[in-house]
């Protein structure tokens, strides 16, 4: 089989973990255009609290996936009560350079807590190696992500079209006022969702791990690609969030291997391109 | 700025004249910069440094603070700034200052101009993104072609050649923070009547209501192209000055780090008031220096507290804090 | 065509499936003060977005005077002659209510992008804005933030900054809103002393005003124009009735 195909399912991979580190900011900028790049930050935390469950505690990798994301929805429950909720009305340098702060500080911490060197991290032995598929040696952990990914994408879906929730987070990102005058709680909503993708982006970090690696600089190396995913996609749409980290996975991880000269910065063109074609992103509202 | 009602006698033209003229603590700021010279004679290389970054910072204030518009990536005219002024003395052997500076500023004005384009396009996120992609497509540009550049290691060879033939460069910072002033004030002037000029208002305009701006017949995207331009150019000078003054170029003078740092020193001064910048840079790069002893991490860890304290307690930055409490203290509302 | 001052032939506009205007047609001849009503959500502010270029439509033909600006952006067609005001306060809060007049007068006479003299070399510009203040009972309050105007005030600037631009053809979006009684005489006022060389179209829902001013009264319900006629006609027609039927509005038709 040519290497494309290895190529494209590397990105493939890659690309599901940036959607999943993406999806709660893509949404919660898309209901209350709060600015968080702190986002990264949660992902980062998942990141830390699996493998200190992990080395220290001894936990199965597996059961620390629900701990990262348990654990990165609480601490966002935290920051928004303390700091987030004054800042819905501000403006969005406010907000950006309000969660900057968080994030320069998450660093600091992290660093402090666990050095600044990468984490060594070893999934376990039944996601080791690789697997053939139809003459493609596919590593197994790629699959276990792709379809842990596809897991929780399916269930997004699902919540966002058919639950009473869903259609609720829908109306409030589509119009908040008018949702509010439907009697909709938005705020409550938004704590919720807020959570929810934080959450989510905790347990993209601790699936990344064994793929990217984890440092302190996690939180502000992989938010320029989050950013870039969110603004490609269209704020508040999950498909849009799939479809960009599809596209800038594919494309990072091909243009790396096809042109690696100019690779670094092929996806920060094709962000600026695409930007220019859709300011409000792929399937964001005009 | 006016809050009360004005008796009919005063020409209108003739109150925002007064608004207009030089206030005691600007006379005195300008007279501080020449302190160090007296005072801190040790400290001159890092005086330098300082107006470097505070007129880059002032570049920033046109586009952010004066119109509205949020750059993630404006190092990006910094660098070639300073990477023209660096190649033009390392590769071509051209190392005088002045013409240097000239250099930069045409090339930084051109990418400027190219860019502007773009930029005037666009708002809110996808603004903020284009400008950091603009940033970062530089920087890796660059990073590749190291053959040219010296990538990472910087530029070698860079050795300009003295003032006017007379000044030279040496490792006192005499000379270097005589001409990083100098630029300063020069480009300082500059903008204070871009500020107070029918432009500086139509920019003002934008920033408060760019909706409103076209209702008015105002073009636009005219305009921000225009400051951004002159934005960059500025910052291009910046650039140059300090390839010229350090004799050194590398790519974290275009690098996210530096558009990064030079949005917090804004923000920190306060941004819209022309000394925002300046003040901003002084107080960040002191601490800096003071704290350079201190590990990495710390220093993220108080620059990020800084930041959540500064958005929090002072939206306006330093000088915005300090011109509300000068409002409290005469009794104002 | 020159008998007409604006015109908006045959205007389409839908997003998706949700029609915003469909085949608008409407003349303003020169000179005139023209009512445009309807019940919220029947196009009308969408309309005046449509002729003053902030919305593109999907067909049809805008024209001011004998020329067709469809094409023309929305700042070109102010340099022609063509404004407006808006509906809620859009002005610039941390500006003047004077440096807001002076730079709409400043942008009209093209000197706005002069960077290199003082704003106060410009005294013309900036009597003529004082001018138009003080037509507005404005002076007094020339120098105080936007911000810190009273809301009839800031509906007064909001009329000022248009006039500012010396139009030929004024598009006013519903400039009582939101203006109590007390306070809407100096509003009046402004509206009755606007000159008769400019042709004049008003969305309101206050009555009052409409019967005062306008000669002509346009009805929009869902894009469309329902009818067109005098106010004495619009007032007795059913379909007007029926379409204004059990909503207790202020001074609304009988």
């Amino acid at each position: 089989m040519p290497p494309v195909f290895g190529v494209l399912f590397d990105g493939l991979a890659y690309g599901m973990l940036l959607f999943l580190m993406s999806v709660g900011l893509s949404v919660t900028l898309g209901m209350m255009n709060f600015v968080n790049l702190a986002h990264c930050s949660f992902a980062m935390l998942g990141g830390y609290v699996a493998i200190t469950l992990m080395n220290t505690f001894g936990w199965p990798f597996l059961a620390t996936l629900p701990a990262a994301f348990v654990a990165a929805a609480a601490a966002s429950v935290v920051l928004e009560r303390i700091f987030f909720r004054r800042f819905y009305r501000a403006s969005d340098l406010e907000q950006c350079l309000l969660t900057i702060g968080i994030v320069f500080v998450s660093i600091a911490v992290a660093a402090y807590i666990y050095g600044t060197d990468q984490q060594p991290m070893q999934p376990p032995v039944y996601l080791r190696g690789s697997i053939n598929v139809l003459g493609l040696d596919l590593a197994v952990y790629r699959l276990f992500l792709v379809a842990v990914a596809l897991v929780i994408t399916a269930a997004l879906m699902v919540t966002v079209e058919t639950t009473r929730f869903g259609a609720q987070v829908r109306a409030a990102v589509n119009n908040q006022r008018m949702a509010r005058g439907l009697g909709i709680n938005v705020d409550a909503l938004f704590a919720v969702t807020f959570a929810l993708g934080s959450g989510l982006a905790g347990l993209g970090g601790a699936l990344a791990i064994a793929m990217l690696g984890l440092d302190p600089q996690f939180a502000l190396t992989y938010l320029i690609y989050v950013l870039i995913v969110v603004s490609v996609g269209g704020l508040g749409s999950i498909f849009g969030s799939l479809a960009a980290a599809m596209l800038l996975g594919i494309s990072d991880i091909a243009g790396k291997y096809y042109v690696p000269a100019i690779g670094a910065f092929l996806i920060y063109l094709v962000m600026i391109v695409l930007l220019m074609w859709r300011p409000t992103g792929l399937f964001g509202r005009r | 700025m006016a809050s009360e009602a004005i008796a009919a006698p005063v020409r209108p033209v003739q109150y925002l004249q007064a608004q207009l003229r030089w206030r005691w603590g600007e006379i005195a700021f300008w007279l501080a910069t020449l302190l160090p010279f007296v005072l801190a004679p040790s400290y001159l290389v890092l005086a330098s440094q300082i107006a470097i970054t505070a007129l880059f910072a002032l570049s920033l204030d046109l586009i952010l603070g004066f119109s509205g518009i949020v750059s993630l990536g404006h190092a990006a005219y910094f660098g070639v700034g300073a990477y023209t002024a660096g190649l033009l003395s390392a590769k071509l052997g051209w190392g005088e200052p002045l013409t240097g500076l000239l250099a930069a500023a045409i090339a930084a004005g051109i990418f400027g101009y190219l860019t502007s384009f773009i930029i005037a396009r666009f708002r809110h996120l996808a603004l903020i993104m284009i400008t950091l992609g603009i940033g970062l497509v530089l920087q890796e540009a660059f990073n590749s072609a190291g053959f040219i550049t010296g990538g990472f290691d910087g530029l070698q060879g860079v050795h300009t050649w003295p003032i006017f033939g007379r000044f030279r460069f040496d490792l006192y910072g005499y000379t270097a923070y005589t001409y990083s002033l100098a630029g300063l004030f020069v480009i300082f002037l500059i903008a204070r009547r871009i500020i107070h000029s029918p432009f500086g208002l139509a920019l003002r305009g934008i920033r408060e209501n760019s909706t409103r701006m076209p209702a008015i017949g105002a073009p636009t995207r005219t305009h921000i192209r225009t400051i951004y331009t002159i934005a960059a150019i500025i910052a291009g000078v910046a650039g140059a000055i300090l390839a010229e003054t350090t004799e050194t170029v590398s790519l974290e003078a275009l690098g996210f780090q530096r558009s990064a740092d030079v949005l917090v020193i804004l923000i920190l001064g306060g941004t819209g008031r022309l000394y925002g910048g300046l003040v901003g840079a002084v107080v960040y790069m002191v601490a800096r220096d003071q704290f350079s002893g201190l590990n990495p991490q710390y220093w993220y860890f108080w620059i990020g507290l800084l930041l959540i304290a500064v958005v929090m307690l002072l939206p306006n930055g330093i000088l915005g804090g300090l011109a509300h409490l000068a409002q409290r203290v005469r009794g104002k509302p | 065509m020159s008998e007409t001052a604006l015109a908006a032939r045959g205007v389409n506009k839908s997003f998706g499936s949700l029609v915003v205007a469909a085949d608008v047609e409407l003349i303003l001849p020169p000179g005139v003060r023209y009512a445009l009503i309807g019940p919220n959500g029947a196009g009308k502010t969408t309309l005046i977005n449509l002729m003053t270029g902030m919305l593109a439509p999907d067909s049809g033909q805008i024209f001011l005077g004998p020329d067709d600006i469809t094409a023309l952006p929305p700042h070109e067609r102010v340099r022609l002659g063509l404004v407006r005001t808006f509906q809620i306060n859009t002005l610039f809060p941390h500006l003047t209510a004077l440096e807001s007049v002076t730079l709409a007068v400043c942008e009209r006479r093209k000197v706005a992008s002069t960077w290199w003299h003082k704003l106060t070399a410009y005294s013309d510009e900036i009597d003529e804005a004082y001018d138009v203040l003080s037509a507005l009972t404005l002076a007094p309050v020339c120098h105080r933030l936007t911000r810190e105007l009273a809301y009839g005030q800031q509906r007064l600037l909001e009329i000022a900054l248009a006039l500012a631009a010396k139009p030929k053809v004024l598009l006013l979006d519903e400039p009582a809103a939101g203006v109590p009684r007390e306070e809407s005489r100096e509003l009046f006022a402004a509206i009755a002393g606007l000159s008769r060389d400019i042709t004049v179209l008003f969305i309101e829902h206050d009555m009052d005003l409409v019967f005062r001013f306008a000669s002509r009264v346009i009805v929009m319900v869902g894009g469309r124009v329902l009818v067109q006629g005098t106010p004495a006609e619009i007032a007795a027609d059913p379909q007007v009735r029926a379409v204004y039927l059990g909503k207790a509005r202020h001074g609304a038709v009988p």
